[in-house]
């Protein structure tokens, strides 16, 4: 076996979930880096978390703040360069007002703050989170959110869906789509999405706090050791 | 000189305003039930020093692009733009406010 892939997450002023984000990395048997908002290095590692919370108190739109730090800039860089990126609920905020991934995020159509366990359907296996599983697979994992109503105009939405950019939608426990099985309200039940490249993936679930049997389901857990072992392929 | 801006940035049409949508259903409780396409915006202000109105408001609409409105799903609009007294303009008996 080689070298542990390294896997850096970004700390936002107000990021919640960076601890949790590296401790499922060391769990799944990677080394977790921490990377700061202020700094421009992502110190060498093979791919980059922007994990959830709350970046500047989401003022004025979830994500808009933080896609100006200084960070991003390097962030962006290694994108481009086909880097492994995933934006986990606030990171995925990030990641589409960085314009770095198609679409936006709203305000659940309920207008409640939704946390709950809720099942999600593989559609695309064209990126490092996904590339091990198996498309229709469908995984359990956690929401916590107010503002994860997946959005874009007509023409946007028609291109997500017709690249095959939609990565992850809610669904029920066989993997059947209906509003039921939606908690925000979100266009075509889409939970996550990718870049044309498939290099970058970004979802409103939280993988990283589903990867620990003690605490619950794990389906978390397939999709960071796919991370995992694709950031170490890249290189 | 100072320039002083109202901007608006609203959802943009078509798209699902849930605000919008809760305040409406509270105003039949108020007796009103004539009122409808109730949509809820952001309204920001903010003062620009600059050379010309021009200048300032080529700035603001790129501020309004880049950072105060997503045009994935909102629109903005400069509702007011006015030059008003700048920081040299406070010399005494002006500008008490």
């Amino acid at each position: 076996m080689g070298r542990r892939p390294r896997v850096g997450v970004v700390t936002f002023p107000g990021s919640l979930d960076d601890r949790d984000a590296l401790r499922a990395v060391r769990l799944l048997g990677g080394e977790g880096v921490p990377l700061w908002h202020a700094e421009r290095d992502l110190r060498g590692v093979d791919a980059v978390i922007l994990p959830g919370g709350f970046s500047y108190g989401d003022y004025l739109r979830t994500g808009a703040i933080a896609r100006f730090a200084p960070v991003m800039e390097e962030v962006r860089r290694f994108a481009e360069a086909g880097g492994p990126v995933l934006g986990i609920c606030n990171g995925f905020q990030i990641l589409c007002e960085a314009g770095l991934l198609p679409g936006a995020l709203a305000r659940n159509a309920s207008l409640r703050f939704v946390c709950r366990w809720v099942h999600v359907r593989v559609e695309s296996t064209a990126t490092p989170l996904t590339a091990e599983l198996l498309p229709g697979e469908v995984l359990e994992v956690p929401v916590k959110h107010g503002e994860g109503r997946f959005l874009a105009g007509p023409e946007d939405l028609a291109r997500i869906e017709g690249e095959g950019l939609v990565v992850f939608r809610y669904c029920g426990p066989g993997g059947e789509l209906g509003e039921a099985w939606n908690p925000n309200g979100s266009a075509g039940h889409i939970a996550g999405v990718r870049n044309e490249a498939g290099n970058v993936v970004g979802l409103m679930p939280h993988p990283e706090h589903a990867v620990d049997p003690d605490l619950g389901p794990t389906g978390g857990q397939p999709l960071l050791a796919s991370l995992l072992a694709r950031a170490l392929a890249r290189v | 000189m100072r320039y002083r801006f109202e901007v608006v940035v609203s959802l943009r049409p078509g798209l699902l305003d849930p605000q919008g949508k809760a305040i409406e259903s509270a105003l039949p409780a108020m007796g009103w039930t004539n009122v409808s396409e109730v949509r809820v915006g952001k309204h920001i202000t903010l003062s620009v020093e600059a050379d010309s109105l021009e200048e300032a408001r080529a700035q603001v609409e790129e501020i309004a692009r880049r950072l105060l409105s997503n045009p994935v799903i909102e629109d903005h609009r400069i509702l007011r733009a006015e030059e008003v007294p700048g920081p040299d303009a406070a010399e005494p008996g002006r500008g008490a406010a």
